[in-house]
């Protein structure tokens, strides 16, 4: 489904990103983790272009993802992605969130897209908050209308990047709940964490990037039990 | 003090209200939109785009008000553009302030944080629609104060196109001044007058500012 080829990423002199290749098929939740500066958000957001690739080649669903707009907006729409820090639109409530991109970009009328959207609120249990605005809600309940949100566009893809990390502990849980249930019902996933038992349970295949490679993937649980690289083992020490 | 002269003119001072408020109106509502539209080229990232905006806006701020309606209303009738008085009133405040708006809605867009800009785009929002959208109501809310600051600022210099003959407020005062022989109290009237216009506007942007904050 996503094909990356190549890609590197600088800032100024700095090289954040030293050629990453790696293919991400349907259906399946690919985790990355790594020390941070190892460049895990840089590669995630290069892959919907919302940080350019210095060079290197990303193909979606067979068409490149390529700086064109238009053709970037098309592809956008069917990768969703959800951020460490929310970004709720706070000027609308939960409903408007929902519903904004799905009738603006796919012209849904109010009534299909508010009933998508109670559909999503009841899947991530917040029904509840439809007219509540975003600074009313926990941590939580925030991602959770985050994906919610992303979900509105019917995404092929989702992207996470750090979606717990900004969060209080009590309320991980709930944002991993949703997620294991995206990954059960066969979303595409691909997951920057540093939820070590989240990337374990969930994941399908697990990149271990450092010094903006990737070097090590492999199943989770056979990397956690028997890491290849010294780099992995060092770094799983001191996490686990 | 002697108000006498108020009952057989107050009709000027009326005449003169309704003509500054016109030119105000017009100078805010036209001064705002050339002002976003500067703003949004300055932050374009196209070079000369940026290159004009910044220019005009440093122009702009960089010359007086009163300069710039004398120039607008006798300087273009050298190239052969002859507005009428209105016309030029509302042309010098328009140019004057969009310089400011344009500043003002610079420091608005650029201290919405940029994860709203990319939450947008990463639902496949073009840029147009992100701005309208998502950055420019919240950048409102937070530039209300400084906006409705504008406005007062544009109410009250429009004071200075009397000089070009429009028979705004203060040019309606000096003619009763010239023809009464008063010195002071029509002046004091005009004050009054330019005061109730700031002090209404400056509660109604305030009404609207708690509202919207209220949520």
């Amino acid at each position: 489904m996503i094909k990356v080829r190549e890609l590197r990423k600088s800032y100024g002199k700095h090289e954040v990103l030293k050629g990453i290749d790696c293919t991400i098929h349907q259906g399946e939740v690919v985790v990355v983790i790594g020390p941070s500066g190892s460049g895990k958000s840089t590669f995630l957001r290069c892959l919907n272009r919302l940080e350019e690739p210095s060079s290197g080649e990303i193909m979606f669903e067979g068409r490149p993802v390529v700086e064109k707009q238009s053709e970037l907006n098309s592809i956008r729409q069917k990768m969703g992605m959800v951020f460490q820090h929310f970004n709720l639109f706070p000027h609308m409530n939960v409903m408007e969130n929902l519903t904004l991109a799905p009738r603006k970009l796919k012209k849904l009328s109010r009534a299909s897209s508010e009933e998508l959207a109670i559909g999503l609120l009841k899947a991530v249990g917040l029904e509840d908050k439809k007219h509540a605005y975003p600074n009313s809600l926990s941590g939580g309940q925030k991602q959770r209308i985050a994906i919610a949100r992303s979900l509105a566009m019917e995404p092929d893809v989702i992207l996470f990047d750090e979606p717990t990390s900004a969060l209080d502990p009590e309320m991980v849980g709930e944002v991993l709940d949703v997620m294991k249930g995206l990954a059960r019902r066969g979303m595409t996933m691909v997951i920057v964490t540093h939820e070590m038992g989240f990337a374990r349970e969930v994941g399908d295949r697990l990149l271990f990037m450092d010094g903006g490679k990737i070097v090590e993937e492999g199943k989770p649980r056979d990397i956690f039990e028997k890491p290849g690289h010294p780099r992995t083992k060092e770094f799983l020490s001191k996490v686990l | 003090m002697n108000f006498s002269f108020l009952t057989d003119h107050w009709q000027m001072f009326a005449h003169g209200a309704w003509v500054t408020l016109k030119l105000s109106f017009f100078g805010v509502i036209l001064g705002t939109l050339l002002g976003i539209f500067l703003a949004l080229l300055r932050l374009s990232g196209v070079w000369v785009a940026k290159a004009v905006s910044s220019a005009y806006v440093e122009i702009i701020r960089g010359t007086p008000l009163f300069v710039q309606i004398l120039l607008i209303y006798y300087g273009l009738t050298e190239f052969g553009i002859n507005m009428s008085a209105f016309m030029a009133g509302v042309v010098a405040l328009t140019v004057n302030s969009s310089a400011y708006m344009a500043e003002v809605f610079r420091g608005g867009i650029e201290a919405i944080d940029k994860g709203q800009t990319e939450a947008a785009r990463s639902l496949g929002m073009p840029r147009g629609m992100t701005m309208y959208h998502i950055v420019l109501p919240q950048a409102f809310r937070n530039m209300l104060p400084a906006i409705g600051n504008e406005f007062i600022i544009i109410i009250k210099d429009s004071s200075l196109v009397s000089t070009v003959g429009i028979a705004e407020l203060l040019y309606n005062a000096r003619t009763i001044q010239g023809s009464l022989f008063l010195t002071f109290e029509p002046l004091l009237v005009v004050s009054a007058c330019y005061f109730i216009m700031t002090f209404t506007l400056s509660k109604l942007l305030g009404a609207l500012e708690r509202k919207l904050r209220t949520r």
